[in-house]
């Protein structure tokens, strides 16, 4: 192993880590955001919803969970080409993304809805408050202290799950680190780094969202 | 949208897909074998009252938990030789993905074992068993049965993470999907096809797990 | 002048099994009514009837002359009310629950604000003038900055009931205010309740607490299997009861 030598190189490509780092951030932010508010809608037609919208999305959360992201990744991205969608790779990565990432989050707003005691429900419209107002005020506060551990959670997850999208070409930190490895055979070095580089964006994503946690909790 | 649905060349192909879930299991199940063990013992590691020992454990598992899973695999498969350790695709492969379940089996079980009454340990002092002893025959044992549906779980993510052999030519489910998918063209057929045997055989794993679960769980 | 609460007729069922098989109940300004009856009777399905918590299939029940939850409209149909209709009619009625059901992510001034701000449409400041008002009245101004979880079950039903009665409704309903609590806590939650009924607040009141129902109440109702089985004042009640039943159920429960 030649240090120097790895510094070097680092430094010469440092542009195109960073843009490949600057793609997966990307990445992440937009299928951690889309994902999560079709995952919110999701969580609300699970609890709320009539039988026949339960039953349907209940079939598309179990299929989602189901499939591994890297299928899901590819089927996005070698169907959507053929019914005539002219997604690039990275749109279609970014869909696959968002479609599981709904999946997870659907899940766990189901799941902190359901926790909140009936007699929240239940004193919120004996003060005279709509559903909506109910909702609003009440149980969406109380279920989001819940559901933050486990989204920052799934944060992380699509953070790690963004590096099967350099398998369909999408430049982002992996893919652009493996090119500089085809460059300088350095890939003990280089793939420790761009390990690390995951390591420290996760532990950022964990820490702030620790900090938040603390900063909201309620005795 | 007008696309003739045409199943006949994945049908032909049929065995090669069973050839590549087949393996796919074998690595799953090997690999959940050794994480097992690397996870009691990273588990046990946490929970020491050596620093060194402790340190270790917490770093190994926060490091592999926070690393993607794709640049392990890549990591062991290319960059490990230059260390001397070269393994082939297979090896490699359950190589990594041990290591990788035994992080997150190390937090399961680490915290398994936490919610362990105290008196566990006491009782069997009280009958003479030594420490050795009573870890092997109570506390694991008990922690095991109490932990069997995250155990469950974590066998059926790394089932669907085994799809990422793939991606270093270990011939999986997946790998035989995207030939198909080259060679025929028949994008969507493969695609759905591979995605149903996927949804289809976890929730099979699901429900067969938790039968065993049934099985072994405590009565109270 | 209109009663505060006229109850006709109600029926309600749970799937196949009748719960309420028909109850006459009529309150006026000031009445503090306290239901008793073993458990399963119906006592608690009546109050959430009237808070409209429950729907019911038969009967009518009106709150100060208006028919609440429900219209006749063509023929003798009747369809529930829209839900912003049905909101403002529960505003009318004040509701403490047996749990409490204090939000746990507002404190206690935050929690009696809520309503008065969402459905009374006050402004903040008025909002909390008001709710401290309340909170100083039950006892708990010292605490109103503090979270559900920071105090003792006693407290919480006291910040409850000031919660309910914030919004100025025309009844309070209390369900077994105390029967979740230690038995050291009960006295300072019934000493409000106590101060609301001699104050002139009109009260339905579902107690297992014998020896206060006679207390406070103006009337004592016995529910027996969905019906009321008797009825009168407390010193009738209490003093001298008429049926079996009464009997032996008033020689079960110590006063
Ligand atoms: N949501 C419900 N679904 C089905 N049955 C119910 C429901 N709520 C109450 N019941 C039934 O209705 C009957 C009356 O219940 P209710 O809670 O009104 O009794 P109660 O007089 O308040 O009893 P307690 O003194 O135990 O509180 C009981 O037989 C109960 O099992
Ligand atoms: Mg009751």
């Amino acid at each position: 192993m030649n240090f120097s030598l790895f510094l070097a190189e680092l430094w010469n490509a440092r542009m195109s880590l960073i843009n490949g780092l600057g793609n997966t951030v990307l990445i992440s932010v937009v299928s951690v955001l889309l994902g999560s508010i079709l995952g919110v809608f999701i969580g609300l037609v699970m609890t709320y919803g009539g039988w026949f919208t339960r039953f349907s999305v209940r079939l598309y959360i179990d299929f989602l969970r189901g499939t591994p992201v890297f299928v899901l990744i590819l089927a996005c991205f070698y169907i959507l080409s053929v019914v005539g969608f002219d997604l690039s790779a990275f749109q279609a990565g970014v869909l696959a993304l968002t479609l599981f990432c709904s999946s997870h989050v659907g899940e766990i707003v189901r799941g902190a809805l359901i926790a909140i005691p009936k007699g929240q429900t239940e004193a919120a419209k004996s003060i005279g408050l709509t559903f909506g107002q109910t909702f609003i005020y009440v149980l969406l506060p109380q279920a989001l202290r819940q559901i933050l551990p486990t989204w920052v959670n799934t944060a992380t997850e699509i953070v790690k799950a963004s590096t099967l999208l350099s398998i369909i070409g999408v430049v982002e930190l992996l893919l652009a680190t493996q090119q500089v490895i085809s460059r300088t055979y350095l890939s003990l070095e280089f793939y420790f780094f761009a390990g690390f580089v995951y390591f420290l964006l996760n532990f950022v994503i964990e820490q702030a969202g620790r900090a938040v946690e603390r900063r909201i909790s309620v005795p | 949208m007008n696309y003739d649905f045409n199943f006949s060349v994945i049908w032909r192909n049929w065995d090669l897909l069973a050839q590549g879930l087949g393996l796919g299991l074998f690595l799953a199940i090997v690999s959940i074998a050794i994480g097992c063990g690397i996870g009691l013992l990273a588990a046990f590691g946490m929970l020491s009252r050596q620093k060194t020992l402790r340190w270790i454990a917490v770093a190994y598992v926060s490091a592999i938990r926070n690393t993607p899973i794709l640049v392990l695999i890549l990591f062991c498969y290319f960059a490990l030789p230059q260390l001397g350790i070269a393994l082939d695709k297979i090896s490699s492969f359950i190589f990594t993905l041990s290591i990788y379940a035994g992080a997150y089996l190390a937090e399961v079980f680490r915290s398994g074992l936490v919610a362990l009454p105290k008196g566990l340990r006491e009782a069997g002092l009280a009958i003479g068993l030594t420490e050795l002893k009573i870890k092997t025959n109570i506390i694991i044992p008990v922690m095991f049965r109490n932990v069997l549906p995250s155990l469950s779980n974590n066998f059926i993510s790394l089932f669907k993470d085994t799809s990422l052999a793939a991606a270093i030519a270990v011939p999986d489910l997946t790998f035989y999907a995207r030939k198909i998918n080259v060679e025929s063209f028949r994008v969507i057929e493969t695609w759905m096809v591979a995605s149903m045997i996927y949804v289809v055989v976890c929730y099979m794993i699901a429900s067969l797990l938790r039968r065993l679960e049934q099985r072994l769980a405590i009565p109270r | 002048m209109s009663p505060i609460l006229n109850i006709s007729g109600l029926h309600k069922s749970f799937g196949q099994v009748e719960v309420l098989k028909g109850i006459d109940l009529t309150l006026q300004q000031g009445d503090v009514v306290s239901l008793i009856g073993s458990s399963g009777s119906g006592k608690t399905t009546l109050l959430r009837c009237v808070n409209l918590l429950e729907d019911f299939e038969q009967g009518e029940i009106e709150l100060v002359g208006e028919t609440i939850g429900y219209r006749e409209s063509s023929g003798s149909q009747r369809r529930r009310l829209p839900e912003r209709e049905i909101a403002r009619q529960r505003a009318m009625t004040g509701m403490a629950f047996q749990q409490f059901n204090l939000f746990p992510h507002m404190t206690a001034v935050q929690n009696v604000m809520l309503g008065l701000i969402k459905t009374k449409r006050m402004a903040k400041d008025e909002a909390r003038s008001v709710a401290e008002k309340w909170l100083e009245r039950v006892g708990m101004e010292a605490r109103r900055d503090h979270f559900p979880g920071q105090l003792s079950g006693g407290q919480q039903q006291r910040v409850a009931i000031a919660r309910a009665i914030a919004m100025n409704p025309q009844i309070m309903l209390f369900d077994e205010v105390t029967s979740a609590l230690d038995p050291e806590l009960v006295a300072e939650v019934l000493a409000v309740v106590r101060d609301l009924a001699n104050d002139g607040m009109t009260m339905l009141l579902v107690t297992h607490e014998m020896r206060f129902a006679r207390d406070v109440s103006t009337k004592v109702v016995f529910m027996h299997q969905g019906r009321i089985h008797e009825e009168g004042t407390s010193e009738e009640m209490f003093g001298a009861p008429k049926t079996e039943r009464l009997q032996g159920f008033l020689a079960n429960s110590q006063i």
